[in-house]
């Protein structure tokens, strides 16, 4: 069994403590609610994008440390990025947060503060929330379930 | 080396002799549960996560499996003789049921998968048929889903509305609100005795008395009453209740629906298949009498037969004696987490069962069930099946302990060291 420390890093602390994008974006044009209904987690992602680049990112809401962290960590990780380089790192990051054994993904950068989460599958949807309200943002959804 | 306790300490005895293995000694209860001993991440395990199932003690697993090793066969349709001895201890399983709910008829008891079940069972063959436009049904604020959706499905199938009776802030019924929307237009009411979220225990006998003043049948949510309280149905006079073998120690998959015999008898079927019949042709299919015309196909034989057991087991040690050791269990955890800094008890009924649930400032309870886990204690993060009750009281979700016979000062111990684990972690 990890330990606490590993799940809980003090930069999950520093962002659940003090989320950064967390305000709604004016000027958005998509956004969508995600809702993780076992636990109560209900966020919502704000996206403005220009020509399959994101120019900003945001979100609302309410979580678990993990969820909240999560979701500040990626709308930091997000700007500027290609809507191709999303789709990759939301394959590297469900990969780091899933897989048991631990191997090096792509370069996650800030993100692999969460690798810990592997060891407690109980909260991979906690640190994956955030990342399936983007998609469904981009997809035009208004909603998303991860139960 | 035994630990005994009682209403004011625990006392360390190392001399058994005076220490008589007694069913009514609550220090030897724990011991009668094999998964008490497991580690749980290195730790021992603290299991208080009774509200969603409870243990099973040794006697219920031995059944079940000696049913499986002796007895194995179908019932109600066999000449041979295990078939025979299966449908002997089968029947006697529901005599048993009939004696701990004190019905009046063992054919007033009805096997079912559990609580959820039962009432779909009430609401699919008592309800629908009855069932107006405009036509209300009564339920309160801090009903489990399982007594909220199946009555959301039969209004939608016959056009009647749901009327909520509102909570107050310590999660009590507000008694006068519900005298008020008691009306002619009620067909029924659905109120659980002991709630799930907050362990607050309803008058169920007066909800009852105000129903039957105006005609109106009641169905009582008894999931997590059977455990803790003496259920009493000819007394209470209620029309239908429903429980769950599993949270009475007993196996998942069987459960009980108690129903008056002249309501259950003007019933159509709930579900069609063997056993429910009497005669089978293509022109007309005659049904079976009572409680077989709602067993359709093979029931949880095995099932049945531990949930007997259990229902042994808590019979022997008595729900007098249950019900001191939970509720001086209950003062002292109620006590001990209230003295935790930034925790606050989401539910405070002066009438509360086996139930401790809040919240805690700057922890998210799915942290803290984390949290709790990796020090082997086991609660329940989450709605509980009970939404409404969260947005009554503005909290996405609780942490909620939940007792049961086999815990001691010592789990609540673990839980308020836990929680200051968390406070340590979350600062």
């Amino acid at each position: 069994m990890a330990d606490l420390r590993e799940l809980y890093q003090e930069v999950i602390f520093d962002h659940y403590k003090r989320p950064r994008n967390f305000h709604r974006l004016t000027g958005a044009d998509c956004f969508a609610e995600g809702h993780n209904p076992l636990c109560g987690d209900r966020i919502t992602v704000y996206l403005k994008t220009n020509d399959g680049v994101i120019e900003d990112v945001s979100f609302e809401g309410s979580g678990c440390a993990i969820s909240t962290a999560s979701a500040s960590l990626m709308t930091e990780v997000l700007k500027g990025r290609t809507l191709a380089d999303v789709e990759s790192l939301f394959e590297g990051f469900h990969a780091m947060v899933t897989d048991g054994d631990g191997s090096p993904h792509a370069d996650l950068g800030k993100l692999e503060v969460l690798s810990g989460v592997r060891e407690f599958p109980a909260r991979v949807k906690c640190a994956t929330l955030a990342w399936h309200t983007l998609n469904a943002a981009l997809r035009h959804q208004a909603s998303v379930s991860t139960e | 080396m035994n630990t005994v306790v009682d209403a004011r300490k625990i006392t360390v005895v190392t001399e058994c002799a005076e220490c008589p293995v007694s069913p009514k000694n609550p220090a030897h209860w724990r011991t009668d549960f094999p998964i008490l001993k497991e580690r749980v991440h290195g730790k021992p395990l603290v299991y208080l996560d009774n509200g969603a199932t409870t243990q099973k003690p040794e006697v219920v697993i031995a059944t079940e499996a000696d049913y499986y090793r002796h007895f194995n066969s179908n019932i109600h349709r066999g000449v041979h003789a295990l078939s025979q001895k299966a449908t002997e201890m089968f029947e006697d399983a529901r005599v048993k049921a009939q004696h701990l709910l004190n019905a009046r008829h063992a054919d007033e008891i009805i096997f079912t998968r559990g609580t959820t079940e039962a009432i779909n069972l009430v609401a699919q063959s008592y309800a629908r048929p009855r069932l107006q436009p405009g036509d209300e049904i009564i339920l309160s604020t801090m009903e489990h889903h399982a007594n909220i959706v199946p009555w959301q499905m039969v209004c939608e199938q016959t056009g009647a509305i749901i009327k909520v009776v509102p909570i107050n802030d310590a999660g009590e019924l507000m008694f006068d609100e519900y005298l008020k929307l008691l009306g002619p237009r009620t067909k029924l009411v659905g109120i659980v005795h002991v709630s799930n979220a907050l362990g607050t225990i309803n008058p169920v006998k007066e909800v009852i008395r105000a129903a039957h003043a105006q005609g109106v049948p009641v169905l009582v949510d008894g999931a997590q009453a059977v455990a803790h309280t003496k259920v009493n149905v000819q007394e209470l006079d209620c029309d239908f209740y429903a429980f769950s073998g599993h949270k009475l120690y007993g196996p998942t998959g069987i459960g009980v629906l108690f129903g008056k015999e002249a309501l259950l008898e003007g019933m159509p079927p709930y579900q069609g298949g063997g056993d429910m019949i009497r005669t089978v042709t293509f022109a007309k299919t005659e049904y079976n009498v009572l409680p077989y015309k709602f067993e359709a196909g093979t029931p949880n034989i095995s099932g049945a037969i531990a949930l007997g057991a259990a229902i042994d087991y808590v019979t022997e040690i008595g729900f007098d004696e249950i019900g001191a050791h939970e509720h001086e269990l209950l003062a002292y955890a109620t006590s001990e987490v209230k003295q935790i800094p930034g925790l606050r008890l989401i539910g405070s009924a002066a009438h509360r069962a086996s139930i401790v649930s809040f919240v805690m400032e700057g922890a998210h309870p799915h942290d803290i069930g984390t949290i709790l886990d990796h020090q082997g204690i086991a609660v329940r993060a989450g709605h509980h099946c009970a939404m409404p009750v969260m947005e009554r009281f503005g909290v996405p979700a609780t942490v909620r302990a939940s007792l049961a016979l086999y815990n001691d000062r010592d789990d609540v111990n673990a839980l308020v060291a836990g929680l200051h684990k968390v406070k340590e972690l979350f600062g």
